[in-house]
């Protein structure tokens, strides 16, 4: 496409895209100086430091219980998907069985159904499970949300791998169990990484089903976050919310620059069904 | 959406099919649903029996507090719909989806095409844009709360500077100002997702065609119009399918940034099923109704625009 991007010629192209470039940062950058910046109305009213993150460490059960209730919630999600998907993909790609294809399509039926439907018998119904106020309840709810995307990609992962190296290892004499565990897996390893990166940013940024599911001292921080803001009515107090923000904020950051790559191939993915 | 055309290219053709005599027997059956069963369990528990809640909870007289009192049908449908946020829900919903999917996917289009091509400054642009993808969105929104705050966010002031406005002055006090605000919010933490979906669209598009069009004398603009987009058409679906859907459903951003305020302006349907659950009527039953409405209206959708977007391929190949 040289002609359009000849049509673009240089500087107006370098202008626009800067602009976006500012566009698209600005947000992120402004949030994290000012949350160190003197604000009237918060705990950093003078000079450059980190009060408004002393407050957020203070508020009502202390910062560390609501990551703690974050990190709790991440974790289920993300092992819990894994593993999931991982043995439902190795199903589906190696073996035909009785129910495959109609367990299939419920699986990714799950995409059709949004959250708002699903949550408000799932109070009612976790309860019944005595699942109600658990941070455990929260990360299934939010695996299965997950599992449409994790077990179709696990699926194409394991169909991508030779059926020769596998049955090498049976007619050595390993079973299926130790075969999946031995070999294939380092083989589906970026799907894998893939799956478990998007069940963590789902799970960590969550909200809504936070918001129905639990209340009190078992709020993720997300959660905890939106109903500080709340109650400080009257002066609200910008401060502590951006600096509520970037300590959210940062680890997703984090993770998206250093598995970019597996970021943009799990999106990818989702582009090519459908 | 359920169906799968993607076939990994390793694979031989016919391989995934060929499973050998032995698994194909009574213990591979077996073996198979050992595997498959923990999918089956959590889709079963927490998937297959709350959709029927859903339908039962919809047709009973179910509280927040007092729980179930027994039938209740078809009241529960006839209150949500003659609720007095119902008919204006709807409405802003719809609005809404326009607006966020006409903007993001031509958006999304836009910065595909201006960063399609490689080289360090462009991969750079790619990062900076897709980074908002991965703040979460109440992260994002409450990031934008701020900023669009009259005390410290730097909106106001450049509203005074400007001479747009008088004093402090806050962007989502005004039912307009706090759509468009919201709106904004979403563009910039979406972009990038739609414009990397449709960036792999683009890069499905043989070079050999560009090539032979400009051999051939087109023109930029003419490419664009009769080669770049129809062969993008399975992306654009996608994306559209995937936007509307989306922005039908939208909760977190409203009940952070505005609280579906100001005076009920902002209320979207999803976060009038929140209310009838929660607050105003603590009804679970209405709540309910709604819910299997929102399902149903977004099945209905889903299948229209699988029909035009499908339709719309075969006029293509006719032509």
């Amino acid at each position: 496409m040289t002609g359009l991007a000849r049509a673009f010629s240089r500087t107006p192209f370098y202008v626009l895209t800067t602009g976006l470039a500012i566009i698209f940062l600005y947000p992120v950058i402004w949030t994290a100086i000012s949350s160190v910046s003197p604000q009237p109305g918060s705990a950093q009213a003078h000079g450059f430091g980190f009060g408004n993150y002393r407050t957020v460490l203070n508020y009502q059960a202390g910062l560390w219980t609501y990551l703690t209730n974050s990190v709790i919630v991440s974790a289920v999600t993300v092992c819990l998907t894994v593993v999931v998907a991982t043995l439902g993909g190795y199903a589906f790609a190696r073996f035909r069985f009785p129910g495959k294809n109609l367990l299939f399509l419920v699986t990714l039926a799950i995409l059709m159904v949004p959250y708002a439907t699903l949550l408000i018998p799932l109070v009612i119904w976790l309860k019944t499970l005595h699942l109600n106020n658990s941070l455990l309840g929260v990360g299934i709810v939010l695996s299965v949300f997950q599992l449409p995307f994790a077990t179709f990609m696990m699926r194409i992962s394991f169909e991508a791998v030779p059926k020769e190296i596998e049955e090498a290892a049976l007619v050595d004499g390993c079973g299926p169990m130790s075969a999946l565990r031995r070999i294939l897996l380092h083989a589906v390893r970026p799907g894998l990484i893939t799956i478990a990166l998007f069940a963590f940013l789902a799970a960590w940024n969550d909200f809504m089903v936070p918001l129905y599911l639990v209340g009190g001292d078992k709020q993720p921080l997300p959660l905890a976050m939106v109903n500080m803001r709340q109650q400080v009515m009257g002066v609200i107090d910008y401060g502590s919310t951006q600096a509520g923000v970037v300590i959210l904020t940062v680890p997703c950051v984090l993770l998206f620059l250093v598995l970019q790559r597996h970021y943009v191939k799990g999106f990818m993915s989702g582009a090519l069904k459908g | 959406m359920t169906h799968i055309s993607l076939r990994p290219r390793s694979a031989a053709p016919g391989s995934a099919t060929a499973a050998t005599p032995v698994r194909r027997s009574r213990r591979g059956s077996l073996r198979a649903w050992a595997f498959a069963s923990p999918t089956a369990a959590l889709v079963l528990v927490f998937f297959v029996i709350p959709v029927g809640l859903v339908f039962f909870m919809s047709s009973s007289d179910w509280l927040l507090l007092a729980g179930d009192r027994g039938i209740n049908l078809p009241e529960n449908y006839a209150d949500v719909v003659d609720h007095r946020m119902f008919w204006p829900a709807v409405w802003f919903t719809i609005k809404y989806t326009v607006i966020a999917t006409v903007l993001l996917i031509g958006l999304g289009l836009g910065l595909a095409l201006l960063v399609q091509e490689t080289g360090r400054w462009r991969a750079f642009l790619r990062t900076t844009i897709l980074l908002p993808t991965a703040v979460g969105l109440a992260s994002a929104s409450l990031l934008f709360y701020a900023l669009y705050s009259p005390q410290i966010g730097p909106l106001s002031p450049l509203l005074r500077a400007l001479g747009l406005a008088e004093g402090p002055t806050s962007v989502l006090g005004s039912p307009n100002g706090a759509l468009w605000s919201t709106v904004f919010l979403i563009v910039w933490r979406y972009a990038g997702f739609y414009m990397l979906l449709l960036l792999v669209g683009l890069q499905g598009v043989p070079p050999e065609i560009y090539e032979a069009a400009r051999i051939d004398g087109a023109r930029t603009w003419q490419i664009f119009r009769r080669i770049t987009l129809p062969l993008l058409r399975p992306a654009l679906a996608l994306s559209t399918i995937m936007c509307v859907t989306g922005s039908m459903l939208a909760f977190d951003q409203f009940y952070i940034l505005t609280k579906g305020g100001p005076d009920g302006s902002t209320m979207t349907v999803v976060l009038l099923i929140y209310n009838l659950a929660f607050e105003s009527k603590r009804h679970l039953g209405m709540a309910a109704a709604l819910s299997v409405l929102v399902l149903i209206a977004l099945a209905v959708v889903n299948a229209i625009q699988l029909r035009v977007l499908r339709g719309a391929d075969d006029t293509a190949g006719t032509r």
